[in-house]
C-alpha cells in the first residue's frame, strides 16, 4: 500500500521548483508547445503567477499545436503563449490576413465565442515567418531580398517546415507572389532544419523573426520587400475555466502585456538558443529586469551553463534531474507494462481456446499499433486530458500487441504432442494450461514481454509531447533548442533503460523456464 | 465371460463433418486380453481407439469400460484410470523421466508417486537410478518410448490403449520393444487395446485382430484365423499385400 502511494507521489509530482505560498485553492497549469520562444514566454508567465503567490504546474513542451490548443479548449491545461496567426490559420482554418490588429480582434472574438478561451492583450511583440540562407550563400548569389532569392530560386533546394509547405500563407502563397521555384523542397522539421542549412544540405530554410537560431547559425534573413508575410502577435491564450476559477491569475498574467519587444525578444531567445542559458535563468532576469518581480537573491552564477561544457560534465550537472525523470519514465514503463500484461496474457490465453475469434482480435489490436504515437496521444486528450493517465493508456495500448500475439501463438503452438499426451492422460484443462501449455509457451510470452518493453521505453519519451514528464522532456527541450547535450540527457538514459529492462526481463525469462 | 469384458463398444457410429470415420462398429476386449486394431490410413482405427477413454465422443452407439457406459464415467477420471501410449511419446520436454512418470499418480494424488514411477520405469528395462533425473531430450527414441510405456502403466491401470507405440523406431528397436510388452503383459495381464499399422506386430503381439476398412470391422480373429479364412476378399488382399499369407 504505502508503494502504491509512492508510485502516485511520484507520478503525480511536479518537477518544477514553486516559490510562493500558495493562496489559492489549485495550481494554475501553464503548457507551452515544443521550440524555445515557447518555452520561454511560458516559463516567465509561470515565473509571474508564482511571484503573485499562485502556485503552478508547469507542462511545458506539448506536441504541436494541435495536441497544445486541445489541451486548453478541453481545459486540461490553463494557459499558454500562441500565436494569433496560428489561431487564425491553423485552429480557426480561415484565410491570412494583411492587418495584424484585425487578426487579434478576430481571434479574440472567434475564440470567446465558440469555446469560451480567451486571448490577453498581446505581449508587445510581432513575430512572422522570415526566410533565410547562409551567409556565404547570400554574399556569392548577392541576396538581400526575396525578390533577389527568386531570381535564381531554381538553383537552389529548400527545407521547410511541413507547416509551411502547407499552409495557404506559407510556400503555397509565397511561391505566387515571387515567383519562388526551387529545385527541390524537402519537408524538415525545425530542430533539424537548421543544422541541415548549416550543413549544405539545403540552401533555404523557413525561420522566425524572433529566431535565436538566425544569428547562432549565422544566417541572412531575406527581406520580404512585397511584405508577403503578415505579422502575427504573441499573446497567452487563455481556457475558460481558468478566467472563471481564477480571475486573478488571469489579471496578474495581463501584467507582462505589451512589454515584450521584438528586440527583447530576439535577445532573449538568443540567450537560450545560442548561448545555451537555462530557460529559468533567463525567464528570470528578465522578469526583474521589468520591475516585475523583485530581485530575490539567487544562487548567482553558480552553475553557469555554457556551450562550452563538455556533455559529461553536463551529464553530471544534471544528475539529480536526470535521475528523477528516470524514475519517473521507468514508472511510466512499469505501470503500463504490468497493465498490458495483466490484459494481453489472458486474452491470449482466451483466443486460444476460441481460435476463429483469435486472428480478428488479434490484428484489430495490431491495428492501434500502426496508429503515429503523436495521433494516438493527441485522440487520448478530450478523452483524458493530459498528464499522466493518457500517457499510461497509449503506452498500455502500445504493449499490447506483441504480448498478445506472442501469448497466442506460443500457447497454441507449445508441443502439441505433449499438450495431447497430458490430455489423455487425464489433466484437466486448467492443469494442461499450468503444467504444459504455459511452462512450454514461456520463452515465447517473455519474448513478447520484452519486445513490449523495449518499445514502451521508446515510445514513452513521447509522453513528453503530452506533459506526462520522463526522459522525453530533454529531449523535447533539447530537440527545440538544438542542444545535443541536452537530448543526450534524456535519450542516453532511457538508451541504458530499455538495455537493463530487457536484461531484467531476460533474468525472469530464465527463472520462468527452469521453473517449469 | 462376456459380463467381463474390459472395453466394449456397441453400434458406434463417428462423423467427422460429413466423413463418416466409424460406422456402426462392435468390438470388445476381454479382461487380459490384447485386441489390435489394423487398417489402412483413414479406416478409422484410431477414432475408434480414442472413444475409449473420451477423447471422442461418439455419435450413435455406446462405449462399456468394465460395464458402466462411459458417458456416466467423468471424462477425466476416466482418463486416469487408463493407461495410454501415443506414437511419438509425447513426454512433457520440461518434465523430468521420473516426474513424467509420475504424472497418473501425481493426478490421481496416489501416496509417493515417485517410488511408482521408479518401479514403472524398472518394470519397461530402464534403471531409475540411471535414468530417473534425465531430460526427455537427452534420451534416444526407443528409450522414449519405453519411458512413454512406463507412464502409461505407472498406477497399475486394468487397461491400456496404445496408438501406433512402436511405430517410428528403427526395427531392431521396435522388436526389443515389442518383446517388452509381451513380457509386462505377462506379467501384469492387463487387457490393452494396440492400434498399428504393422500387421506383422499385430500377429506378434495381439490375441485377436480386428479389420478395419473406412469405418466399418471386416472381421475379428486371432491370428491364424484370419490367417486361414479371411473373411473378405479385402482381408485377403490387406494380408496378401503385407505378405502375411502367400498368393
Amino acid at each position: 500500500m504505502s508503494a502504491l502511494a509512492a508510485v502516485l507521489a511520484i507520478l503525480t509530482s511536479d518537477t518544477g521548483v514553486r516559490v510562493a505560498q500558495p493562496e489559492p485553492e489549485r495550481a494554475i497549469v501553464v503548457a507551452s508547445k515544443p521550440f524555445g520562444e515557447s518555452y520561454l514566454l511560458a516559463e516567465m508567465f509561470a515565473q509571474l503567477l508564482e511571484a503573485r503567490g499562485f502556485e503552478v504546474d508547469r507542462r511545458l513542451g506539448l506536441g504541436a499545436t494541435e495536441i497544445t490548443f486541445e489541451a486548453l479548449r478541453t481545459e486540461a491545461i490553463d494557459v499558454y503563449p500562441e500565436y494569433t496567426g496560428t489561431g487564425l490559420l491553423a485552429i480557426l482554418g480561415e484565410q491570412p490576413s494583411r492587418d495584424p490588429r484585425e487578426v487579434y480582434r478576430k481571434v479574440a472574438r472567434v475564440f470567446r465565442e465558440r469555446w469560451g478561451a480567451r486571448w490577453l492583450p498581446p505581449l508587445g511583440f510581432q513575430n512572422t515567418y522570415a526566410i533565410a540562407v547562409r551567409r556565404e550563400t547570400a554574399r556569392r548569389l548577392d541576396l538581400a531580398t526575396l525578390s533577389d532569392l527568386a531570381r535564381v530560386s531554381e538553383t537552389l533546394s529548400a527545407g521547410l517546415t511541413p507547416d509551411f509547405i502547407g499552409r495557404a500563407d506559407g510556400l503555397p502563397g509565397l511561391g505566387k507572389a515571387y515567383g519562388l521555384q526551387f529545385r527541390s523542397v524537402r519537408a524538415l522539421v525545425p530542430a533539424v532544419k537548421y543544422q541541415a542549412l548549416a550543413a549544405g544540405e539545403v540552401d533555404v530554410i523557413d525561420g522566425y523573426s524572433t529566431d535565436g537560431f538566425i544569428a547562432r547559425y549565422d544566417l541572412v534573413v531575406l527581406e520580404d520587400d512585397r511584405a508577403f508575410f503578415p505579422p502575427y502577435e504573441a499573446a497567452g491564450l487563455i481556457s475558460a475555466r481558468f478566467q472563471r476559477e481564477v480571475p486573478t491569475g488571469v489579471a496578474a498574467l495581463t501584467e507582462l502585456s505589451g512589454l515584450l519587444t521584438e528586440a527583447v525578444m530576439r535577445r532573449l531567445n538568443r540567450r537560450i538558443e545560442v548561448d545555451g542559458i537555462p530557460i529559468p535563468r533567463v525567464a528570470a532576469a528578465e522578469l526583474r529586469a521589468l520591475d516585475l518581480v523583485e530581485a530575490a537573491p539567487e544562487g548567482s552564477g553558480v552553475s553557469r551553463d555554457v556551450r562550452s561544457r563538455g556533455v559529461f560534465s553536463y551529464l553530471w550537472s544534471q544528475r539529480q534531474t536526470i535521475l528523477s525523470l528516470t524514475l519517473r519514465h521507468l514508472l511510466l514503463v512499469g505501470v503500463s507494462l504490468t497493465g498490458a500484461i495483466a490484459v494481453a496474457l489472458p486474452l491470449g490465453l482466451a483466443l486460444e481456446r476460441s481460435r476463429r475469434a483469435a486472428e480478428a482480435v488479434i490484428r484489430s489490436v495490431g491495428l492501434l499499433q500502426t496508429l503515429p504515437s503523436i495521433a494516438l496521444l493527441a485522440f487520448m486528450i478530450p478523452l483524458l486530458g493530459i498528464g499522466v493517465v493518457p500517457a499510461l493508456v497509449a503506452l498500455f495500448l502500445y504493449s499490447l500487441y506483441p504480448i498478445l500475439r506472442n501469448t497466442y501463438t506460443g500457447v497454441r503452438d507449445a508441443a502439441p504432442e505433449a499438450v495431447g499426451a497430458a490430455w489423455a492422460l487425464g489433466m484437466t484443462p486448467a492443469q494442461v494450461l499450468r503444467h504444459v501449455r504455459l511452462p512450454l509457451a514461456a520463452p515465447v510470452i517473455m519474448a513478447g514481454i520484452r519486445t513490449a518493453a523495449v518499445i514502451n521505453v521508446g515510445t514513452a519519451t513521447l509522453a513528453a509531447f503530452i506533459g506526462a514528464g520522463g526522459l522525453g522532456d530533454p529531449i523535447a527541450a533539447g530537440l527545440a533548442l538544438s542542444d545535443t547535450r541536452m537530448i543526450l540527457s534524456g535519450a542516453l538514459p532511457a538508451a541504458l533503460l530499455a538495455l537493463l529492462v530487457d536484461g531484467a526481463l531476460g533474468r525472469c525469462e530464465r527463472l520462468v523456464t527452469a521453473g517449469g | 465371460m462376456l459380463d467381463a469384458a474390459a472395453l466394449r463398444a456397441e453400434n458406434i457410429t463417428k462423423r467427422f463433418g460429413h466423413v463418416l470415420a466409424l460406422d456402426r462398429v462392435s468390438l470388445e476386449v476381454i479382461g487380459g486380453e490384447c485386441v489390435a486394431l489394423i487398417g489402412e490410413s483413414g479406416s478409422g482405427k484410431t477414432t475408434l481407439l480414442r472413444c475409449f477413454n473420451r477423447l471422442v465422443d461418439p455419435d450413435e452407439g455406446r462405449i462399456l469400460i468394465d460395464g458402466v457406459n462411459a458417458t456416466d464415467l467423468d471424462p477425466i477420471t476416466l482418463r486416469r484410470r487408463i493407461g495410454y501410449v501415443p506414437q511419438d511419446g509425447g513426454l512433457l520436454p520440461h518434465w523430468t523421466v521420473r516426474r513424467n512418470v509420475a504424472l497418473v499418480p501425481w493426478l490421481r494424488q496416489i501416496e509417493n508417486p515417485h517410488r511408482l514411477a521408479d518401479r514403472a520405469l524398472a518394470l519397461v528395462g530402464l534403471d531409475p537410478a540411471d535414468f530417473a533425473d534425465r531430460w526427455p531430450r537427452k534420451l534416444s527414441g526407443g528409450q522414449r518410448q519405453r519411458v512413454a510405456v512406463a507412464r502409461a502403466l505407472a498406477a497399475s491401470p486394468d487397461v491400456v490403449l496404445l496408438d501406433e507405440p512402436f511405430g517410428a523406431l528403427d526395427a531392431i528397436t521396435r522388436a526389443d520393444l515389442q518383446t517388452t510388452f509381451l513380457r509386462i503383459r505377462g506379467e501384469l495381464g492387463i487387457s490393452s487395446l494396440l492400434v498399428t499399422h504393422d500387421i506383422e506386430e499385430a500377429f506378434l503381439l495381439a490375441d485377436r485382430i480386428a479389420v478395419l476398412r473406412q469405418g466399418v470391422i471386416e472381421q475379428v480373429a486371432p491370428a491364424a484365423e484370419l490367417r486361414e479364412a479371411p473373411a473378405t476378399d479385402y482381408v485377403r488382399q490387406l494380408l496378401l499385400r503385407a505378405r502375411v499369407i502367400a498368393a
